[in-house]
């Protein structure tokens, strides 16, 4: 764990007691059952924003409290203890940082303290296809009038059916696949030919593919500068990745202490069956692999707190071996409590669930080996 | 092997050939996937007509005993008849666990009463059967199973719950394991058959992670079974039990299955959904490493399936290499299942709605439910125990 100053440390621990008392994964499970449109529970939502939680990374001229990225995912590991589903990395990280990086006084003024606030979830529209590509983009913006013109779609938003405000990566030269020629424009979520559908994930979550029918923007609608919008889009990326795996962590650190306690606990050919030797390797296993993300997740977001040059390797790295890492130990889940986990009762089938799709998203392992690799320069 | 002549064979094989074409009803081409799918519905006329023409022909199961309704064969000739059917799209419409696993046992341990009773319904797939054998606390450690039957003289009393009794809320009867002497553990259990609708048996399906599932909890209360329902010597169904498992892990295994999403191949996927390069290789290295990977490690299985088939020709059943099999088999299906859900990206996770489609929704599905299959029939740590101890001869810690 990292070294936290006295502030961080009163983050977390007011984390851990809100997530313990208000948002178990018994919430996630009603709020599943429930088949709730929005993909979170609104009121859990609204305690989180009452908290300053939706703030921790924007300026507090802006209504936010400054904190960081690695404060961010103190709170974001708790959650995702619990698999508590909410607007918070969508939003209070990803819509944010995208704003705090690249917005102008007005377009910060205008969206931060909302967002800060809890009032409007903001959301990225970045991917055009099943597999995350934030270059391949066809959406267009065509020049109209005092401003633009948006044509094309948007899949897989996470949060896209509550967004208030979307972060929209449209094509304003170039063709798909160049990273030339991209531009970040501000959309209201209620702006005329914006229609969402709703999409039924296995990880029950919020998300929604989007169609902009024409949608008329202003030219104060930018976000950042024409044409050379993507290293502002990666930069806001880094910090949504990075965040997703600190939840990511929080996931795979519960399913293995739920799964270690299973091993205490399991009673089969007289003894429990975490006396097995081939069960405490395996477990040992996990433990190393989880030391080893936890560190590579930190060090991300102490670099972004740091604004160093090796934020993108970092960020890489980690979502590189947290994917990894969640991967087996949701999959160990259901194993090593055998039938009891491939009931739908029981929990480990919403860790598994959870880690496919925090594993897809903003890259998969095999997208951020590669990435990583590629920086390296072979 | 019994010396037949090729001519022999070819002739049965146009006798097969002749058979399928005047009785398998054409509007079933290419529905035999179908019929493996959890989901039961009502079968059409033709269904109907297949299993019973099928049924009275003995071929489902072409080398059971002709005197119970099988169809007497050889292997060799089983293999013309598997080859036709596939042939022309058809499929073997006998099947379950009365098939797979159930029949072949009471064929080596049942009494003639039991085989003239229970084999011919099977051969004419008329009655689905359930396994009773795993219980809450009796898992991988089955023999520590709790559910009692009392001796009531003519009869026995049974109490005790059951799960996993997968397709119990279709089946008309059950095979099951009680416990017959309290004061030992292996030596203590007995093999006994009921039908599902006797008093006192209550089934509840059980929702698993990937929905809607064959899976079921049974309760047993005051169930009354028959003392001529008795597999095997009372007090030793294990030693029966054990055979049965064999032969369920050797079904289990998926030998030569390609595994059911639609039938395209793992590698076609990957070409559609990523794409490839200018020189036909897929354009995500990485994932290509890992398909190849996988496409390897199939050969490889499918050659060892029929090595150990080649080889075991001359034996009666299925050896301890079926536990090698299991583990070997499932192992390549799940690593399979996570690749295609991954190749697949956003479009491999969805649960239900039109944005995906069947091949995809299905995916999803297969991931979640083929999980199981390194749990049930003997998970993949009791293979491995198995493996260890009487293959490899490694001793118990002390």
């Amino acid at each position: 764990m990292a070294v936290l100053n006295e502030e961080q440390t009163m983050l977390r621990d007011a984390a851990k007691s809100w997530v313990q008392e208000k948002s178990p994964v018994t919430a996630f499970r009603k709020m599943r059952d429930s088949g709730v449109e929005l993909g979170y529970d609104a009121n859990a939502w609204n305690e989180m924003a009452e908290m300053g939680w939706a703030g921790v990374i924007i300026p507090e001229e802006y209504g936010g409290s400054d904190f960081g990225y690695l404060s961010m995912g103190l709170i974001l590991e708790e959650t995702g203890r619990t698999l508590t589903a909410s607007p918070l990395l969508a939003s209070g990280l990803a819509a944010a940082s995208a704003l705090v990086l690249g917005g102008s006084d007005a377009q910060k003024s205008e969206w931060l303290p909302k967002i800060a606030g809890g009032e409007v979830v903001g959301a990225l529209a970045i991917d055009e296809g099943a597999h995350h590509a934030p270059e391949k983009v066809a959406l267009k913006a065509e020049k109209s009038g005092s401003g633009y013109k948006l044509s094309g779609s948007k899949s897989f938003v996470l949060e896209g059916m509550a967004a208030g405000l979307l972060i929209v990566s449209a094509r304003t030269s170039g063709k798909p696949g160049d990273t030339d020629g991209i531009t970040l424009f501000l959309v209201a979520g209620d702006a005329k030919g914006v229609s969402r559908k709703r999409l039924h994930l296995a990880d029950s979550r919020g998300a929604a593919n989007i169609t902009f029918d024409g949608v008329e923007v202003g030219e104060d609608a930018v976000l950042g500068e024409v044409d050379k919008g993507y290293a502002l889009l990666e930069k806001t990326l880094d910090r949504a990745r990075a965040g997703l795996c600190a939840e990511m962590l929080g996931s795979a650190v519960q399913a293995f202490e739920v799964t270690l306690d299973y091993l205490k606990v399991r009673v089969q050919f007289g003894q429990v069956i975490g006396s097995f030797q081939a069960l405490q390797h395996r477990a040992a296993k996990m433990f190393t692999d989880l030391e080893l993300a936890r560190s590579a997740v930190e060090a991300a977001l102490q670099a972004i707190d740091a604004d160093t040059p090796d934020v993108p390797e970092l960020v890489s790295l980690a979502k590189a071996k947290m994917g990894d890492v969640f991967h087996l130990v949701s999959n160990e889940m259901v194993q090593m409590h055998g039938g009891i986990g491939m009931t739908d009762a029981h929990d480990a089938g919403f860790y598994m669930k959870r880690a496919r799709a925090a594993e897809a998203a903003f890259g998969n392992q095999a997208y951020h080996r590669d990435r990583y690799a590629r920086i390296q320069g072979y | 092997m019994a010396d037949f002549g090729g001519s022999d064979l070819d002739a049965f094989r146009t006798e097969a050939r002749d058979w399928i074409e005047a009785n398998f009803p054409k509007s079933l081409k290419g529905k035999g996937s179908m019929m493996m799918r959890e989901e039961r519905s009502e079968p059409t006329p033709d269904m109907d007509a297949w299993r019973k023409a099928m049924g009275e022909k003995g071929w489902g199961v072409p080398t059971w005993p002709a005197q119970y309704g099988g169809g007497g064969l050889t292997p060799a000739h089983g293999r013309i008849i598997q080859q036709e059917l596939g042939r022309v799209g058809a499929y073997n419409p006998i099947g379950g666990m009365g098939v797979m696993m159930f029949g072949p046992t009471l064929l080596e341990y049942g009494t003639e009463a039991q085989k003239q009773q229970h084999i011919p319904p099977i051969v004419k797939g008329e009655l689905q059967w359930c396994q009773g054998f795993s219980e809450p606390g009796a898992g991988s450690d089955l023999a520590s199973l709790q559910t009692r039957a009392e001796d009531k003289g003519d009869h026995y009393l049974v109490n005790g719950q059951k799960v996993w009794t997968s397709g119990a809320q279709w089946a008309q009867w059950c095979f099951c394991l009680v416990r017959t002497d309290t004061t030992k553990k292996h030596e203590g259990i007995s093999f006994v058959l009921f039908p599902m609708d006797t008093p006192g048996v209550e089934v509840r399906p059980i929702p698993l992670i990937a929905g809607n599932s064959p899976f079921c909890e049974t309760f047993l209360t005051d169930v009354r079974v028959e003392k001529d329902q008795v597999v095997g010597p009372v007090n030793g169904g294990w030693t029966v039990a054990k055979r049965l498992l064999q032969h369920e892990r050797s079904g289990l295994s998926g030998a030569g299955g390609g595994g059911g999403f639609g039938g395209r191949s793992l590698v076609k996927l990957a070409k559609d959904y990523v794409g490839t390069d200018e020189g036909g290789r897929l354009s995500d290295t990485d994932l290509r490493t890992r398909v190849i990977m996988n496409e390897i490690d199939g050969r490889a299985f499918q050659l060892t399936a029929m090595r150990a088939m080649a080889e075991s020709k001359s034996n009666s059943g299925p050896s301890a290499a079926t536990s090698i099999m299991k583990n070997a088999g499932t192992r390549w299906m799940q690593d399979r299942a996570e690749l295609t859900i991954e190749l697949m990206g956003h479009q491999g996770l969805g649960w239900e709605g039109d944005d995906f489609s069947a091949e995809e929704l299905g995916a999803v599905r297969s991931w979640l439910g083929g999980k199981a299959t390194t749990i049930y029939g003997g998970s993949q740590e009791v293979q491995n125990n198995i493996i260890s101890k009487r293959i490899l001869g490694l001793p118990d810690p002390k």
